[in-house]
């Protein structure tokens, strides 16, 4: 079962657009959400929340059209915007009993267990909290009320790399009894190197690609070469570099021939989005 | 079972514990009828993508050295010592043409490659 489903998303701002972003989740999984700053990661995300209208497309959540049955749904969906920053002068504690009256399947116990194993004091205010203590809160918020779908917009961003390792394992621990599905966007690649199943990039405001990570990585290959065998593979590059000892370049796995001189080798997720950014720039 | 991964290695993680695993299974470090830990189980132990642990055991499944129960899980298979063998051949053959082309683009000889290998066994 799909635990998210967008199809045909089309959004146009001023100078900037969603195009027909589409994105499958499958039920129990981890989806990563990459692209550069402005790529149209939140865009996506707000549309998928109902905080901004789209000018067409579709999206389902839990099978169910998120529009018709928006306020139900909300009931199944935690989300978070990189941390609580309102009413930063109240106390933990008052802003839960605010927030925890829109939630028909609130859970008390299974609150406190949460604050518990974060390590979070209900008495503290919001603007005491650290960054990472943020993001915590608002996973409590959205596991308390039994969320069965959690999208989060940059949860590690301004986290330092323990906090960043601490929130992973929390998100795969989650995950494991297969109920719960997370979809997080990130431009920290190296976050999801380990953890996600499925990897959607975006850039412009198009989807590049979205599919299982390995297979993500798999479409792509690193070529490092003399500068002479530069015109063997140049057309086929999506982008290249060149210095004194020699090119390197991104290319479609379909597109290389592997029994050619070149060396090539599994790109990370961070080359392959330096090198499809770069691709822009050199038609500009 | 033993599993060390390393982020570093040119290798894909399920590459890496596909031949970790098989190793044990064919050195009969693991007996026959072993249970595997559940896939979503492993890949939580082992800080990895889910879909991650599920290629490697079904590249094990596909080479016959593991057998799925549905609804019980994964299971070491039962393979007689000829069986092991042959796998085991099997797969150090194609660990070994990698390299062998690899000796060939510098025009080393089969002698030579023997020769050298001894030197580090």
């Amino acid at each position: 079962m799909l635990a998210l489903d967008v199809k045909n998303l089309n959004k146009k701002y001023g100078n900037f657009q969603l195009e027909n972003v589409s994105l499958q989740l499958e039920k129990g999984y981890i989806m990563g959400f990459i692209g550069a700053n402005g790529a149209g990661k939140t865009t996506t995300i707000k549309s998928i929340l109902n905080l901004i209208q789209v000018d067409s497309g579709e999206i389902n959540i839990l099978g169910k059209n998120a529009i018709e049955h928006e306020m139900e749904l909300k009931q199944e969906i935690g989300f978070s915007f990189g941390g609580t920053d309102y009413y930063t002068r109240s106390k933990i504690k008052t802003l839960t009993n605010v927030i925890k009256r829109f939630y028909h399947n609130w859970d008390d116990e299974t609150y406190y267990n949460y604050l518990k194993k974060f390590k979070l004091d209900e008495n503290k205010k919001i603007i005491q909290l650290s960054m990472g203590m943020k993001v915590k809160y608002s996973l409590a918020l959205a596991l308390s009320h039994g969320a069965k779908i959690l999208i989060l917009d940059e949860p590690t961003s301004g986290l330092d790399p323990v906090a960043r390792g601490e929130l992973l394992t929390i998100f795969q621990e989650l995950i494991e009894p297969g109920e719960i599905s997370i979809l997080f966007s990130t431009h920290i690649t190296s976050d999801l190197e380990k953890c996600a199943d499925y990897i959607t990039f975006i850039h412009n405001g198009k989807i590049i690609n979205s599919s299982e990570k390995e297979d993500f990585i798999n479409s792509y290959r690193l070529l490092n070469g003399k500068e002479s065998q530069l015109f063997e593979v140049k057309d086929q590059l999506i982008s290249y570099n060149v210095n004194s000892f020699g090119f390197t370049g991104l290319i479609h796995t379909k597109d290389f021939d592997p029994s050619s001189n070149i060396k090539s080798t599994l790109p990370n997720l961070e080359d392959i989005m330096i090198y499809v950014s770069k691709k822009e720039e050199m038609y500009v | 079972m033993n599993i060390a991964l390393s982020n570093t290695s040119e290798k894909p993680i399920y590459q890496q514990l596909f031949e970790q695993i098989s190793a044990q299974i064919l050195k009969d470090e693991l007996e026959s009828g072993y249970s595997l830990p559940p896939i979503r189980q492993a890949a939580v132990e082992l800080g990895i993508s889910i879909i991650t642990v599920k290629k490697a055991w079904e590249e094990l499944e596909r080479s016959g050295l593991i057998y799925t129960v549905t609804g019980k899980g994964c299971f070491v298979a039962e393979l007689s010592p000829d069986e092991r063998l042959q796998k085991r051949n099997e797969m150090i053959i194609k660990q070994m043409g990698d390299s062998a082309s690899y000796y060939k683009s510098f025009g080393v000889t089969i002698e030579e490659v023997i020769e050298l290998l001894k030197k580090i066994y």
